[in-house]
């Protein structure tokens, strides 16, 4: 609660220092507010179920968990946005405003307790997003890419409100638990209006994660968005995303859980086939990673569609293991696409001869992704595969193993270019801050295979 | 449920059920046929629209306020979506002088 008024006004604040001259400033201004954010977050912690706003969001342990992870994501990909500083982008300011703002959403997202409160997070954080999406203005692929997320969104929304109308059609209310404890009742009159609105909730929150078969838009917007940004909406708003989304099946509808089980179990095969099978026929490593961000909602949504006492920690590590190594991937990228001006496979060949870091990082990061033992990938998987298994649904863990073995192949394509292939441009310059940041995200990844206990069972 | 007004209860709920589905399936529809971006922005405004009506009706057919703020906050969050959206096919438009989203096409597979 705290964390999200103190976003707001940081963002503000943040504006205002836009109008000095020099943007040095900017970058450690945001990291000590995210540091603030970060710290004043925790004080809700084991304080129990806390609501504000007339009963609107509620804090508890689940929603501070996640925010926890938002905002740290956040502190994470900033270091890698040095190019915009170095590059006196007049527009850094807003930047990165619009992400402190959209951070407002994301939090908003995971602590709803009112249907209100969920739309508003979607949108504060969407709406940010597509202004960030298309911030090369002059780059035709920004623009095409902001577009598409545009108007793409703005359909997943109209669908979702639809199906919001529809169930405050049925039940008479906004409020969560009220439309659980209606949803529950089976009222016979009422059902099907109850179950076109849960599907209508179901296609645009699927939308908004990126999950097959609504998965067209994100291939396309991730390769357009300048990679800084795309690392951020792969991370921050896919947690949010599926925070929300397992708040919304478990917290909300419950009761009607015969119906949307079966679809949500075929959302989640499909997004796994179409996620992984996709990555492995790209050439370029960006839209490689836009598919395994596919293929990750995947094995998230499998969590989501076994409920029991584990799963939910098992997301909370997912998602901290997923965002830790893709922005390690994504920082890479950016550092690697900078100066090297390409974004496919090729432009990572022979950088373990010339920048051993870079490709050490990046190792680690695949590994993660491609969840090979030692690495918070290969728990984070294990303890979703876990969860499934004590809900029965071994046949869906079988068809995900299947699934991550075809990933080895595209994750391990850019490691062979890395210390396989001849170098071909040289040495990459990289800032201090960014390479520490690297230490940092590998020391991590390999910190969570080695002792997951330290991050597991925390909810 | 008793205090429903006169004048809204001269027209069934069914109705207003039928009409705001008709409008919303008439802008699903716009924004998969369109392809000029200005239109099918404005087909997605038409299913906000159509949210917005329905929402009125089952607050007014409820005597509940809350399906009416609800329709304030739509409102303001479509006026939002509205001006960055119209910013983004004017930036379009300045690098490519058209608004065809046929014409967007150097992402693909």
């Amino acid at each position: 609660m705290t964390s999200i008024i103190l976003l707001s006004v940081f963002g503000i604040i943040n504006l205002f220092l836009g109008f000095l001259k020099s943007n040095r400033i900017l970058m450690p201004a945001v990291v000590v507010f995210l540091a603030i954010v970060f710290g004043v977050n925790f004080i809700d912690w084991n304080q129990g179920p806390q609501t504000h706003f007339n009963n609107m969001l509620v804090i508890d342990n689940f929603s501070v968990a996640f925010a926890a992870v938002m905002v740290l994501s956040m502190l994470l990909i900033l270091p890698f946005s040095r190019s915009y500083v170095t590059d006196e982008n007049p527009h850094l300011a807003e930047f990165y405003s619009l992400l402190l703002f959209s951070l407002v959403g994301a939090i908003m997202m995971v602590s709803y307790e009112n249907m209100l409160m969920l739309f508003l997070g979607i949108e504060i954080l969407s709406i940010a997003m597509y202004v960030l999406a298309g911030s090369h203005k002059k780059q035709l692929r920004s623009n095409e890419a902001a577009l598409k997320y545009l108007l793409m969104g703005s359909f997943a929304t109209g669908i979702l409100l639809f199906g919001i109308a529809l169930i405050y059609g049925a039940s008479g209310t906004f409020n969560i638990s009220d439309i659980a404890s209606f949803s529950s009742t089976q009222p016979a009159g009422l059902l099907p209006m109850m179950e076109v609105g849960v599907l209508m909730i179901l296609i645009g929150v699927c939308f908004k994660i990126g999950a097959a078969p609504f998965h067209f838009w994100t291939p396309d917007v991730y390769e357009g968005t300048p990679t800084i940004f795309t690392a951020y909406m792969s991370t921050v708003v896919k947690t949010a995303g599926i925070a929300a989304f397992y708040k919304l099946v478990w917290s909300v509808f419950p009761g009607l859980n015969e119906f949307w089980y079966p679809t949500l179990v075929a959302i989640t095969v499909l997004t796994l086939v179409i996620g992984n099978v996709g990555a492995a026929v790209q050439n370029s490593f960006k839209r490689m990673l836009a598919y395994s961000s596919i293929a990750h909602a995947g094995y998230l949504l499998i969590a989501l569609t076994s409920f029991n006492d584990r799963s939910e920690n098992a997301i909370l590590f997912y998602a901290l293991a997923y965002t830790v190594a893709t922005v390690a991937a994504f920082g890479v990228l950016k550092l690697v696409s900078d100066q090297r001006g390409e974004e496919g496979y090729e432009a990572f060949n022979g950088l373990g001869k010339t920048n051993p870091l870079l490709a050490f990082s990046m190792t680690v990061a695949m590994c993660s992704l491609a969840s090979i033992p030692l690495t918070g990938g290969f728990f984070a998987k294990f303890f979703i595969f876990g969860a499934a298994i004590d809900a029965g649904a071994v046949w869906l863990v079988v068809v995900a193993i299947l699934m991550s073995a075809v990933s080895i192949y595209y994750y391990f394509r850019v490691v062979i270019a890395m210390y396989m292939r001849d170098a071909e441009g040289e040495r990459i310059a990289v800032d201090p801050f960014a390479a520490f940041m690297l230490i940092v995200l590998s020391i991590f990844t390999i910190l969570m295979g080695v002792a997951p206990g330290l991050f597991n069972n925390l909810l | 449920m008793n205090e429903i007004p006169e004048v809204i209860r001269t027209i069934p709920l069914n109705y207003y059920l039928f009409l705001s589905t008709a409008l919303f399936v008439i802008g699903v529809t716009g924004v998969l046929l369109r392809r000029n971006a200005i239109i099918i922005f404005m087909c997605i405004e038409l299913m906000l629209n159509a949210v917005n009506l329905l929402l009125a009706a089952f607050a007014s057919y409820r005597s509940d306020p809350n399906g009416q703020v609800f329709v304030f906050f739509i409102m303001a969050v479509a006026a939002a979506e509205v001006c960055v959206g119209l910013a983004i096919i004017v930036m379009i438009y300045r690098n490519l002088q058209s608004t065809d989203v046929h014409l967007l096409n150097k992402l693909k597979w």
